[in-house]
């Protein structure tokens, strides 16, 4: 069933606040429907409690809410157990855990950590901090219509969409090849999930983490999926209350499961609110989302594309080559991003400019920065529309006359 | 008042002071940027009995890192080195004369950078 874009923009406090926003950077970060909001505001005012700590009833009705959210989160990515999904506080955090509980001591001098030049930086400093601590070697996939070479890397760390092109490496095949080669594969799903359907088992990586704000839910909360096999293999790196199962003056005896890496109180509210945002999002089939952002991409890139000295950036993966995602970067020759983006934004309308903390790819591409767009479920073509004709104004205001 | 004012267009049409710059023209060149945007301003000075004689600058970037530049040449020139170590953060914005907010202060400021650090020899 075709989505109704009216109904869905109703459900978004943020367009009842200003009615003229145009809010085009939800891959920064999304805005929030009720539903989400209104479950954060029922615990705080109805059954505020701690978690897992004491016996009086508030802390079972926030307990239960709690580890029901875990199995919301569960089924959404359709992993096998509840246990196997953690909560952080943001997709970085998800990524460093990886770097610091398991590859941190699982890891040796002269290691290969595989990275693809779409990383976001969250994807490539804890890998670098590493390399400081303990000397393991990054190794960049540059080439990515060409195969990498993988049978020396012991893990490989790689974002589902990038934050800048969009464009979609094949993690499926990939996770494939590294397994079959001894690598352990970590996906950064932060962009991919809120605009393709995410099945761990499907995908069969080791761990994938992502962001509740890009998902329609609150800030404050990530999640870290982590594959029992792996997980068992994992050491707490935050101590404290929560994660323990005793402790004495000198030592103590460390919890299993999830608790195990949730040391201290968890953002309760923020994990209700997310898993709120994910039942919210369940009530469209996964098909019906790709197809509206699909064709509201192709729009968008249609009309980009008829703008005079406006590149589009693109690294052009021969995997879904051709097939603009919801994420779009470009350029626009004698304007600068951030003029550019200053201009639109007086006119309400919301992008984002830099370098999308994606360095290493401008870089690459020799762009030092760029404007990027982003779309999602409550955009439309007239939000498009807006644009388009807000660069032609913008163009106007600051072409210089060579 | 519009950060993308007039005043701010023009000097950012035409600056003052932009010139090519080869390093044989002037005792003094420096380069300073700004990695987040890529916005980068070469300046070259000859000082004479601590004056600024002759200057020029060349660079890319936004409209207010090269307006805020324009607008500094014309302090510059014939200025004394002592004059230059004391502009402030505060000098640029009353030159440029529109509100800046925090995210486009690095753009404002870079010029001043560039001028102080090549006078102080750095």
């Amino acid at each position: 069933m075709a989505l109704n874009s009216e109904q869905i923009r109703q459900q978004f406090p943020a367009f009842e606040h200003d009615d003229t926003l145009v809010y085009l950077d939800s891959a920064a970060t999304a805005q929030v429907p009720v539903p989400a909001m209104e479950a954060m505001n029922a615990y705080y005012t109805s059954y505020k409690a701690n978690v897992h700590r004491g016996v009086h009833a508030k802390v079972d009705e926030a307990t239960n809410a709690y580890e029901r959210a875990r199995t919301t989160v569960q089924q959404f990515m359709n992993a096998k157990k509840a246990s196997e999904i953690l909560f952080t506080k943001n997709c970085t955090e998800a990524i460093n855990l990886v770097a610091q509980s398991w590859a941190k001591h699982t890891l040796q001098k002269g290691d290969v950590v595989l990275l693809s030049i779409f990383e976001h930086h969250s994807n490539i400093v804890p890998w670098q901090q590493l390399q400081n601590e303990i000397g393991i070697e990054i190794r960049w996939w540059k080439q990515l219509d060409e195969e990498p070479k993988l049978d020396d890397v012991k893990l490989v760390a790689i974002t589902g969409q990038s934050n800048v092109t969009g464009e979609r490496p094949d993690i499926q095949t990939l996770c494939r090849k590294a397994q079959a080669a001894g690598a352990k594969v970590l996906i950064d799903a932060a962009q991919l999930i809120a605009h393709h359907a995410v099945d761990v088992q499907e995908i069969d990586c080791d761990w994938l983490a992502f962001s509740g704000h890009k998902l329609y839910g609150p800030t404050g909360i990530g999640v870290l999926y982590a594959k029992e096999e792996v997980q068992q293999q994992m050491q707490p790196y935050q101590g404290g209350g929560g994660m323990i199962v005793e402790v004495h003056e000198q030592d103590f005896v460390p919890t299993d499961g999830p608790a195990k890496f949730e040391a201290g109180t968890p953002p309760i509210a923020e994990v209700i609110g997310l898993s709120a945002a994910i039942e919210w999002l369940n009530q469209f089939d996964w098909n019906d989302i790709e197809a509206y952002e699909k064709e509201l991409s192709a729009y968008a890139y249609k009309k980009l594309s008829t703008i005079d000295q406006l590149s589009i950036i693109n690294y052009q993966l021969s995997i879904e080559q051709g097939s603009p995602t919801t994420t779009q970067s470009f350029v626009i020759e004698g304007i600068h991003p951030h003029d550019l983006t200053d201009i639109l934004g007086q006119k309400n309308i919301h992008l984002r400019a830099g370098h999308h903390c994606a360095q290493p790819l401008h870089e690459h591409l020799g762009i030092p920065a760029t404007t990027r767009l982003s779309l999602a479920l409550y955009n439309t073509k007239e939000d498009v529309d807006k644009l388009c004709a807000a660069i032609a104004e913008a163009k106007e205001i600051l072409q210089i006359n060579r | 008042m519009d950060l993308y004012a007039e005043n701010i267009l023009d000097h950012y049409r035409n600056p003052h002071g932009k010139t090519d710059i080869s390093h044989t023209e002037y005792r003094i060149t420096f380069t300073e940027s700004n990695p987040t945007c890529g916005d980068e301003i070469t300046i070259g000075l000859n000082i004479e009995n601590g004056k600024i004689t002759k200057c020029g600058w060349e660079g890319s970037g936004c409209a207010i890192s090269q307006a805020a530049m324009s607008m500094l040449y014309d302090v510059v020139l014939g200025a004394t080195k002592d004059d230059i170590l004391k502009l402030t953060k505060d000098d640029v914005l009353e030159l440029l004369g529109v509100p800046v907010s925090n995210r486009r202060m690095n753009c404002a400021l870079l010029g001043l950078k560039a001028v102080q650090k090549a006078v102080s020899g750095m």
